[in-house]
C-alpha cells in the first residue's frame, strides 16, 4: 500500500496507468475483492464443518434401514423415506410430548415475562433507596450452582405434593428470571427520562406508565425473553427428569430419551424423531435470527 | 421500638418512602423468588450437609460426616478429576475456538450474516437432540467419522466407548457450541476503535503485534467474562454426559454434577448430596475469586 503512486503530481505518473490493462482504482479494487475472498473461502470451509452434522442427521433421518448402514456412506438418500417421521412420531407418542412442552414454554414465558417485566421497571425507572444494592444481589445470584438449590427445594416440592405435576417447572418463573431481568433493566434505561416525566404530571401511575409507555417501546427486548424462554423450554432437560414422572407428563426431551431406549438401532427413526423435536427451534430461530443476535450482544457486552 | 429503624428510614420524607414502597411493589415477585428459591434452598442445603436424610424417617445429625466420608470416597474423587480435567481443557480450547471464529468474521469477508447464523446454530439445537446426533456420528462401527477416518487410511477411533477417548470427545462436541462466546467476543471486536490499527499500522506494526497489544488487550474484558461464565457452565456440566455416556465407560465420565445427581436421586442420600453441593459452591467461589484477582495483570479496562 505505501508504494501506491496515487498521490503523486508528476505527469508521468499520472498517464502511467493508461498503458496498463486495469484503472488504479480497478486495480485496488481488486485486491480488495481478493482479500475478502481469501478470507471468504477458509471461512466457508469451517461453516461448512460446522453444519456438516445437522446435514448429516437430516440425511440420516430420511434413510432406509439399510442405507443407514451403507459404506461408504451416501449423503442424498435414495428413495427418500418421509414414512420415518410418521413411523418415529407415531411409535414415539410424540404428540403428547409436543402438546406437554409447548404447555411449558407458554406458561413459563408468560409468567417470566409479566413477573421480569415488573422487577426490571422497579430497578430501574423508579429511584428508591437501596435500589443498587439490592441490584447487585440480584446478579450475584447468577453465582449460585443450580445444584445447590436443586436438592432443598426436591424436598420441599415433595413435602407439599408438587412432585408429579408441573407446578415445579412453572413457578419459579412467575418470580422472574435473574438474566430476562438484567436485559429488560438495560432495555429499560435506554429509554428517555422525558417520555415518562410528561406522563407523571399528567397523574399516571407507575403501573400505567410500565403499561401504557414502556411495554409498547419494550416490544423487541419483550420478544427476546419470550424466545430465549421458548427455546429454554424446548431445551430443557434437568428439571423435567427430576420432577416429572408419568409417561403422559413427558416432554420431547424425555420423550426423545425414552423412544431412544425403545429403538436403539434403528438409527433411521432415531433422527427422523431427533430431526423434529429439533424443527421448531430452528424455524424460531430463523424466524427470529436478528432479535435473537441483537439480545446475546445485548446482555452480553453492553451490561452493567 | 423506634430506635431500631435505621436512621436512614426514619429521615426519609414521605415522598422517599412512597417512593421505596413503590419500588418494593414492584419489585415483589423477585424478593418472593429470592427468598423462596435461592435464600431458603441454600440454607437447608447447609443443614441437610449435615445430616443423614433419605426422604423417609426424619433428618438425622451426623455433623461432619458427610464431608468427612467424601474425601474416602473413591467416587467423589473420580468425578472431581473428571471434572477439573475437563474444564480444564474444554473452557480454554472452546475460547480459543470462539475467538479465532470471532477474529475471521470481523473480517471483511463475503456472507458474514450467513456464517455468523451457522455458527451459532449449533447452540439452539436442544441438548438432548445433539447427545442423539452425537451419538451417531460418533458410533464406533457405523459413526460417519470413524468412516472418514477409515477411508483416509487412519485406525477408527473408539470415541465415547473408550476410557481414554471419552472425556477428548465430549471436548470435541463442547468446541460445536461456541457460538454464544463468539457472538460476545464478535461484539467486543467491532468495539475495537480502528484509529488505534491506523496508528499502529503507521508504527510499522504487523498484524500479530496489532493483535497482541491491541486487539487481545482491548477486548480483554469479554475474554474474562466468557471465561469465567465458561469454568461455572463447565463445572457443571450435566445433561449432555447423563445422556450420552451416563458416566461410563469405566467412570471415565463421572461428572461432578452426575454424581451429586444420582446420590441425590438415585440413592436418595440427600445430606450427603447437599454436602457436595455445597463443596461444588465453595469450589466454583474460589475458582470464581482467584480468576478475577489474577485478572488484574491481564484484563485491561479502557475506563469509559
Amino acid at each position: 500500500m505505501h508504494s501506491d503512486p496515487s498521490l503523486s503530481t508528476h505527469e508521468t505518473r499520472r498517464a502511467a496507468p493508461k498503458k496498463r490493462l486495469l484503472t488504479q482504482q480497478q486495480r485496488a479494487d481488486l485486491r480488495r475483492v481478493v482479500g475478502k475472498l481469501l478470507v471468504t473461502l477458509p471461512a466457508f470451509a469451517l461453516g461448512i464443518t460446522f453444519f456438516l452434522p445437522l446435514a448429516w442427521l437430516l440425511s440420516s433421518s430420511l434413510k432406509t434401514p439399510q442405507q443407514i448402514f451403507d459404506l461408504p456412506p451416501v449423503w442424498i438418500p435414495k428413495p427418500v423415506m418421509w414414512s420415518n417421521y410418521v413411523k418415529a412420531l407415531t411409535a414415539g407418542n410424540f404428540g403428547v410430548y409436543f402438546r406437554n412442552t409447548m404447555i411449558l414454554a407458554v406458561t413459563t414465558s408468560v409468567g417470566v415475562t409479566l413477573s421480569s417485566t415488573m422487577v426490571a421497571y422497579g430497578f430501574s425507572r423508579i429511584e428508591w433507596p437501596g435500589r443498587d444494592a439490592l441490584f447487585f444481589l440480584l446478579l450475584s445470584t447468577m453465582m449460585i450452582p443450580f445444584h445447590v438449590t436443586l436438592i432443598p427445594l426436591y424436598i420441599v416440592f415433595s413435602k407439599i405434593g408438587w412432585i408429579g405435576t408441573y407446578l415445579p417447572l412453572i413457578v419459579p418463573y412467575f418470580t422472574g428470571g435473574t438474566f430476562y431481568i438484567f436485559l429488560l433493566r438495560q432495555f429499560f434505561r435506554t429509554i428517555p427520562q422525558d417520555l415518562t416525566d410528561a406522563a407523571k404530571i399528567d397523574g399516571c401511575s407507575e403501573l400505567g406508565i410500565l403499561w401504557r409507555i414502556m411495554l409498547p417501546l419494550a416490544r423487541p427486548a419483550i420478544a427476546v425473553v419470550v424466545l430465549f424462554r421458548v427455546l429454554g423450554a424446548w431445551g430443557d432437560f434437568t428439571e423435567p427428569l427430576i420432577y416429572v414422572q408419568r409417561m403422559s407428563q413427558f416432554t420431547l426431551s424425555l420423550g426423545l430419551m425414552l423412544f431412544r431406549g425403545q429403538h436403539n438401532t434403528q438409527w433411521e427413526l432415531l433422527m427422523a424423531a431427533t430431526t423434529a423435536v429439533l424443527a421448531p427451534t430452528l424455524i424460531v430461530f430463523f424466524l427470529a435470527q436478528r432479535t435473537f443476535i441483537e439480545g446475546i450482544t445485548f446482555t452480553g457486552l453492553k451490561g452493567a | 421500638m423506634k430506635r431500631f429503624i435505621p436512621a436512614r428510614l426514619r429521615n426519609m420524607t414521605r415522598w422517599e418512602r412512597r417512593r421505596l414502597t413503590t419500588g418494593l411493589m414492584f419489585i415483589s415477585p423477585w424478593i418472593v423468588g429470592f427468598l423462596a428459591f435461592k435464600v431458603y434452598p441454600i440454607v437447608a442445603s447447609f443443614y441437610y450437609s449435615f445430616t443423614y436424610y433419605d426422604l423417609i424417617g426424619a433428618p438425622q445429625w451426623i455433623g461432619l460426616e458427610n464431608y468427612r466420608d467424601l474425601f474416602v470416597d473413591r467416587y467423589f474423587i473420580k468425578s472431581v478429576t473428571n471434572t477439573l480435567y475437563y474444564m480444564v481443557l474444554a473452557v480454554p480450547s472452546g475460547l480459543t475456538v470462539a475467538y479465532l471464529l470471532a477474529l475471521l468474521l470481523n473480517r471483511p469477508l463475503y456472507g458474514r450474516s450467513v456464517l455468523r447464523t451457522v455458527f451459532y446454530l449449533p447452540t439452539i439445537v436442544p441438548t438432548v437432540a445433539s447427545a442423539m446426533l452425537w451419538l451417531w456420528i460418533l458410533n464406533v462401527q457405523f459413526g460417519v467419522l470413524n468412516v472418514a477416518l477409515k477411508s483416509l487410511g487412519m485406525t477408527a477411533i473408539p470415541w465415547l466407548a473408550h476410557p481414554r477417548w471419552s472425556k477428548p470427545s465430549l471436548i470435541l462436541i463442547h468446541l460445536w457450541y461456541m457460538g454464544n462466546t463468539m457472538i460476545i467476543f464478535l461484539a467486543a471486536l467491532q468495539d475495537v476503535p480502528q484509529s488505534l490499527y491506523d496508528a499502529a499500522k503507521v508504527d510499522g506494526a504487523g498484524a500479530w503485534r496489532r493483535l497482541r497489544h491491541i486487539t487481545l488487550p482491548i477486548t480483554s474484558p469479554s475474554i474474562l467474562f466468557n471465561l469465567i461464565t465458561g469454568l461455572i457452565g463447565a463445572s457443571q456440566t450435566f445433561s449432555l454426559v447423563y445422556v450420552l455416556t451416563n458416566g461410563g465407560p469405566a467412570n471415565s465420565t463421572l461428572f461432578y454434577a452426575l454424581y451429586l445427581y444420582r446420590n441425590a436421586f438415585q440413592y436418595l442420600r440427600m445430606g450427603y448430596g447437599s454436602a457436595m453441593a455445597w463443596v461444588l459452591f465453595v469450589g466454583i467461589a474460589a475458582v470464581t475469586v482467584l480468576v478475577f484477582r489474577t485478572s488484574g495483570r491481564w484484563v485491561f479496562y479502557s475506563g469509559d
